[in-house]
């Protein structure tokens, strides 16, 4: 919801998420904040479509790494594991 | 942001046996590291340099870089935080070499500094009862399954999402979301301020968050 009593509006909260996320904002701010997701659906959905896409992302499986660039690390490593300076890769 | 900020992470016992493997020659362990770094470190290359290929030089250069490092390697910082560090000096000094570097403040793109969400879905400042309201508000994901969440394609959608941002964008969402580094650790390895780094993260959860919604709501329909 917004006003003109300084209530944020909901353009102004999604720009926030990120902030309130990280605890970035002021202490006022974050009462502002809280006091619209409390009475604003669209807004608290937003927020948890923004912690869940977090979540999704925190599990994206790792990708796969060049295997001929593996290779010619492997090889840098025995080379610098019998003991001269490894050389340059590519 | 100075190094001194990041030199007060200290090693962790596990990186501790992990250089010492390394030290001893334990090749199994070196694979590990490579295949757990390597593709953020192309992300955070990326930042510097503009082909693929020249980040994937840097990215070897880095690991024979870490190699050669290695025997000085004091465990003032965590182990990740020192290969990225070797990483970012190796991208710089590969970009300062390369004409065709970009400056990183140019990387967000022209444009790219405005709403983060359409805004068409929200009602007019001119709106007599509610502007700056929703006008088409997003759909609750409360009912969507935890499994559809995180189902092989909802991710593949998600890395694309990814893998299209803005180079900074990108490398601050891989460090942080996926690698699940802190604001912190970011803001040091890239010398940027925690400003600067928050909204490059916004956007670039903003962007993901709208891919995922474009599908989700698809298949709902």
């Amino acid at each position: 919801m917004s006003d003109a009593q300084g209530m944020l509006s909901c353009r102004e909260v999604v720009e926030l998420v990120t902030a309130y996320l990280e605890g970035a904002l002021m202490e006022a701010e974050e009462v502002r904040f809280e006091e619209h997701l409390a009475m604003c659906d669209g807004c608290a959905a937003y927020l948890d479509q923004m912690r869940r896409t977090i979540d999704v992302a925190g599990r994206l499986d790792p990708e796969a790494v060049d295997v001929e660039a593996c290779d010619r690390l492997i090889h840098a490593f025995r080379t610098w594991r019998a003991g001269s300076e490894p050389e340059s890769g590519s | 942001m100075t190094s001194t900020d990041a030199e007060q992470q200290i090693a962790s016992p596990e990186d501790l046996r992990t250089v010492e493997a390394l030290r001893a020659g334990d090749e199994r362990v070196f694979r590990e590291l490579i295949e757990r770094y390597t593709a953020s470190m192309i992300r955070v290359a990326l930042m510097y340099v503009r082909t693929r290929p020249v980040a994937e030089e840097v990215v070897q250069d880095t690991w024979i870089g870490v190699l050669g490092s290695l025997p000085r390697f004091e465990g003032r910082s965590s182990l990740r935080t020192w290969i990225f560090r070797i990483l970012a000096n190796q991208a710089r000094t590969r970009a300062r070499r390369e004409a065709r570097s970009v400056p990183f403040s140019s990387l967000a793109g022209p444009g790219d500094d405005g709403p983060t969400v359409d805004p068409d879905r929200f009602l007019g400042a001119d709106h007599p009862a509610f502007p700056g309201h929703w006008a088409s508000p997003p759909r609750s994901w409360e009912g969507t399954p935890e499994q559809e969440l995180l189902a092989g394609e909802t991710r593949e959608r998600v890395q694309d999402a990814i893998d299209m941002l803005p180079a900074s964008q990108r490398a601050v969402i891989s460090l942080r979301d996926v690698e699940g580094w802190s604001s912190q650790e970011v803001c040091d390895l890239l010398a940027i301020s925690e400003g600067n780094q928050r909204v490059l993260l916004h956007r670039a959860r903003a962007k993901v968050r709208e891919a995922l919604e474009e599908y989700l709501d698809g298949r709902a329909a």
